[in-house]
């Protein structure tokens, strides 16, 4: 049974084609690799998959439910109880701290104060950022803020985390890092991941690579375990 | 890999036995490829005969051959240049690969099926790599960035070829 799935998906901005008829699908706890050139439409996918965008046709499902149908609202709701998101750039708020940033998913979705602080405090523990949970954005490293973003979209233990060049701004030594905390705390709470990437040393950590070419997702050139 | 040349290099540590050069190379090295005790003596000799190591006492140790391997300056010298001149690039596989590429374009045959092929069989390789890399030492953590850095420069290439096939297509008169 598939967690996701996307089929026939096609979307525009403007009079530019961004999706030609894309279709993908993971199963549970499957971390999925997205590649593809700058411009293939592999971010677009994405933000269908995560209802972020409406395909203008084509069917995105999840667990069971068709949600491109759904309003706004709804897929607001589902994003926030049901996903979890890491963009390139953490895209933290600078106004809060480290810690407080890692609570909003949880503050949002009505949790108490307390109990949500005392959980982002264990997710920045976890990985490895004990003692930093008061510095605001502005006074972390590029690699701390992209564990921090990351704490972010696992701490509401997502059915789905949606990762988009996650490690896109970081050398490579502290990318392989924000990496390897991905992997490990998405297998360990069986988060499905959906990994957009152009590069194939982070796409290697995935359990399969599909390729989005033109708007498409190019069958020859998807990579499964072997 | 220069067996000679890591071997001297193993010696400038310290003398040792052919046994533990044999020890540390596989361990360090090898990767699955164990020297052959033969050939580690056999270079030992070739290395003695040109003046690049000595025997020194010969006293207890492992395996059959108790002599202890020194090695002299004119070895020493030729670890210190090896070590610090940079080893010839390889551009062997884009070389193959090229070569597929354009006559695939020739002669009207799926050039971006062939590319895909090698792309699956480098992303394969470069998972087992990563998986190398997440459960080993650092010792094999390095020399699977060392695989993965290559592959990752040729899969850069392919990509790119892969981008540009429609204009390479009408370059090569297909």
């Amino acid at each position: 049974m598939n967690i996701v799935e996307a089929r026939d998906v096609r979307f525009s901005f403007g009079e530019t084609p961004a999706l030609q008829g894309a279709s993908l699908t993971a199963t549970p706890g499957e971390i999925l690799a997205v590649m593809g050139p700058s411009g293939s439409g592999k971010s677009t996918l994405l933000h269908c998959l995560a209802g972020i965008l409406v395909p203008a046709s084509g069917e995105v499902w999840f667990d069971g439910q068709r949600i491109d149908t759904l309003n706004e609202t709804r897929r607001s709701t589902l994003r926030r109880d049901r996903f979890g998101f890491v963009f390139q750039f953490g895209q933290l708020v600078p106004e809060l701290t480290a810690e407080e940033n890692v609570a909003l998913p949880l503050l949002l979705g009505g949790v108490r104060r307390a109990e949500a602080l005392g959980k982002a405090r264990g997710w920045l523990d976890k990985l490895g950022l004990d003692g930093l949970g008061g510095r605001r954005s502005g006074e972390l490293s590029g690699g701390q803020a992209q564990r921090v973003a990351l704490a972010r979209g696992l701490v509401t233990r997502p059915t789905v985390l949606f990762a988009d060049e996650p490690t896109g701004s970081l050398d490579s030594l502290t990318g392989e890092q924000v990496m390897e905390l991905l992997v490990a705390s998405a297998r360990e709470q069986g988060t499905t991941v959906i990994l957009v990437t152009h590069e194939p040393r982070v796409a290697a950590y995935a359990d399969r690579e599909v390729v989005v070419r033109d708007g498409r997702v190019s069958a020859d050139a998807t990579v499964t375990a072997s | 890999m220069s067996v000679p040349l890591t071997l001297l290099g193993l010696l400038e540590r310290e003398p040792s036995h052919g046994y533990d050069l044999k020890r540390d190379y596989d361990a360090f090295f090898g990767r699955g490829k164990p020297l052959p005790f033969g050939q580690v003596y056999a270079t030992l000799g070739r290395l003695a005969r040109d003046g690049k190591v000595v025997i020194g006492e010969v006293g207890p140790g492992e395996g059959p051959d108790r002599k202890r391997y020194v090695i002299t300056e004119l070895g020493a010298t030729e670890v210190q240049t090896w070590l610090s001149e940079p080893v010839e690039p390889e551009p062997h596989l884009q070389t193959v690969l090229f070569a597929k590429v354009v006559l695939a374009l020739m002669l009207g045959r799926p050039a971006e099926r062939y590319l895909d092929t090698q792309r699956k069989a480098h992303l394969r390789r470069m998972r087992k790599l990563t998986e190398v890399k997440r459960t080993g030492g650092l010792v094999d953590a390095l020399l699977a960035d060392h695989g993965l850095f290559h592959l990752e420069a040729d899969l850069r290439w392919i990509e790119l070829t892969t981008a540009r096939l429609d204009a390479l297509r009408k370059e090569v008169g297909a």
